[in-house]
């Protein structure tokens, strides 16, 4: 069991209340999910010369260091053991110096609008950890996680990234994870740990590569994605959701026009203003659901 | 004489409210909760003939297994509501998620929106009436008892049915294994008639049509190959 959580906000004007709001929403999901939890925020974009990469560092890392070793135009953002590193560099370039400067930083996620947090921990702790009452942004993705086939630990933690402004978060199991990572690794694609998910956040951001829309990839992900799923992804201006087509795995949506909102379940939707004004439905089993952002 | 009580669930732990509808009721015949906000288990294994109005959503199995109750959620109910009731009525204002009514074995199950996949699944004996459609893999195995679907159902519509009827009044995506298409007969006119009066829905009984067993399921033929 685990326990997903999503959330967009219409209305530009209300873009400071996302972490606010979603906070509440993560908590309530702590029975779903008691072990870990992981929040993706997407913010207004970058300039296109720029990423930025989230960093997960063990207890006892030394920033400062780090800090004496950025490149010029570079910076860093630290909220406890997680680092944000914005850089003009391309990110392959920054990946390869980190890991040979501080091989025990962990990217987590690259891009011009993602950041990313995941760590083991109640829902509460980790949204207190990292301060997501504060963050302000245009839509996230989180994860309330109940680990079933994989350690416990940072790493095994929703959501998963792939590429660029891209995660995924999982609620159930797939049975083919092996063949579709069989299919990936000849093709210069690595995977990080051995966890179910990481295989269809990798194949759908693969597919995306070669040319698919985000909606093209998902209809092909209905043959190619063998199991047990509600998947929610975001990128950096999307949410969407597809659930398998026997729809084990529970999901409710709430809209109205300022929000989107997106839970396991009503109990994380409750607290949102004006949801008993919103239209409530849960998403069809194998058809897409999606929502852009407004501009 | 209505005797009434009242408890709000963002007050009051729902283990107390449970607690008071199974040993407390005294003269109690009628009970609001209020704030539910989508709690799971609410209203669970009642057995007395008391009223509870639930005044929002309801999460997972609620009204599950209730005997003699009446139980209406003024709001969306979560997967398995009413499972394994046994007598009574629950009602769902709203849509209801996946498993309604699963393996039910008496009473009515009313839910006025749509309902999730697998409505009625394993059913044993209850009457399940839905105002919307229902979802894929709905009356699965359902051994006995009716559902009338006043709007579509999906996939494999009572597949390896025994012994329970269904009447769907829209269109129905497909059957499941087994499960074919019948006469209405003036019995089961009768039967339409009388589930949706009780479940308060107006339509006309000969709109509906009747799917049960072809019971060829009900022995084994080792000429089928496995193939069904």
């Amino acid at each position: 069991m685990c326990g997903i959580v999503g959330l967009m906000i219409r209305n530009p004007a209300l873009r400071g209340r996302l972490g606010e709001w979603a906070q509440p929403m993560l908590v309530g999901m702590t029975e779903r999910g008691p072990d870990s939890a992981g929040i993706a925020v997407f913010t207004e974009p970058l300039d296109a010369g720029l990423r930025k990469l989230s960093l997960n560092a063990p207890a006892g890392f030394d920033w400062s260091a780090l800090h004496a070793a950025l490149a010029d135009g570079e910076s860093l953002e630290v909220r406890a053991n997680h680092g944000t590193l914005t850089s003009p560099r391309p990110p392959s370039a920054v990946r390869a110096s980190l890991a040979v400067a501080f091989p025990q930083l962990r990217v987590l996620s690259t891009g011009r609008a993602i950041d990313l947090y995941k760590d083991v921990g109640t829902p509460l702790e980790i949204a207190t950890k990292y301060g997501l009452a504060g963050m302000a942004g245009t839509h996230l993705v989180a994860h309330t996680r109940m680990a079933t086939e994989s350690a416990v630990t940072p790493e095994n933690a929703h959501p998963y990234t792939a590429g660029e402004d891209w995660c995924l978060v999982h609620n159930g199991s797939l049975s083919n994870p092996y063949s579709l990572r069989r299919k990936l690794e000849p093709l210069g694609i690595a995977f990080d740990g051995d966890c179910d998910t990481e295989a269809a956040c990798r194949w759908l951001e693969w597919r995306m590569r070669e040319g698919d829309t985000l909606e093209a990839a998902l209809e092909r992900g209905f043959d190619a994605l063998d199991g047990f799923y509600t998947f929610l992804m975001g990128t950096h201006d999307a949410l969407a959701i597809v659930r398998d087509g026997f729809a084990c795995k529970p999901a409710l949506v709430a809209e109205t026009d300022d929000w989107v909102a997106i839970a396991s379940e009503y109990r994380s939707l409750a607290h949102l203003p004006g949801v008993a004004q919103a239209k409530l439905y849960e998403p069809q089993p194998e058809r897409i659901h999606a929502w852009r952002a407004a501009a | 004489m209505t005797v009434l009580a009242s408890f709000d669930l963002s007050r009051t732990p729902l283990r107390d409210v449970n607690r008071f509808l199974h040993r407390e009721l005294g003269d109690t015949t009628h009970v609001r909760i209020e704030r539910p906000d989508g709690a799971h288990s609410i209203a669970v294994g009642l057995d007395a003939p008391v009223r509870v109005d639930v005044d929002g959503h309801a999460g997972y199995y609620a009204a599950g297994m209730n005997k003699h109750a009446t139980v209406v959620v003024h709001g969306n109910a979560g997967p398995g509501v009413a499972e394994n009731m046994m007598s009574g009525t629950v009602r769902v204002k709203g849509f209801a998620s996946v498993s309604a009514g699963a393996s039910a074995r008496g009473g009515l199950l009313v839910v006025e929106g749509d309902c999730g996949l697998r409505c009625g699944i394993s059913l044993k004996g209850a009457d399940i009436v839905v105002g919307g459609s229902v979802g894929s893999f709905s009356m699965f195995m359902a051994q006995a008892g009716r559902l009338v679907v006043c709007g579509d159902a999906g996939d494999a519509l009572g597949d390896s049915l025994y012994e329970a009827v269904i009447y769907v009044r829209g269109e129905v995506k497909s059957l499941g294994a087994d499960a074919r298409f019948e006469d209405m007969t003036d019995a089961d006119l009768t039967a339409v008639a009388g589930l949706l009066a009780q479940a308060g829905l107006r339509h006309d009984p000969r709109e509906f049509r009747r799917i049960a067993s072809a019971r060829s399921l009900y022995h084994w033929n080792v000429d089928a190959n496995q193939e069904y």
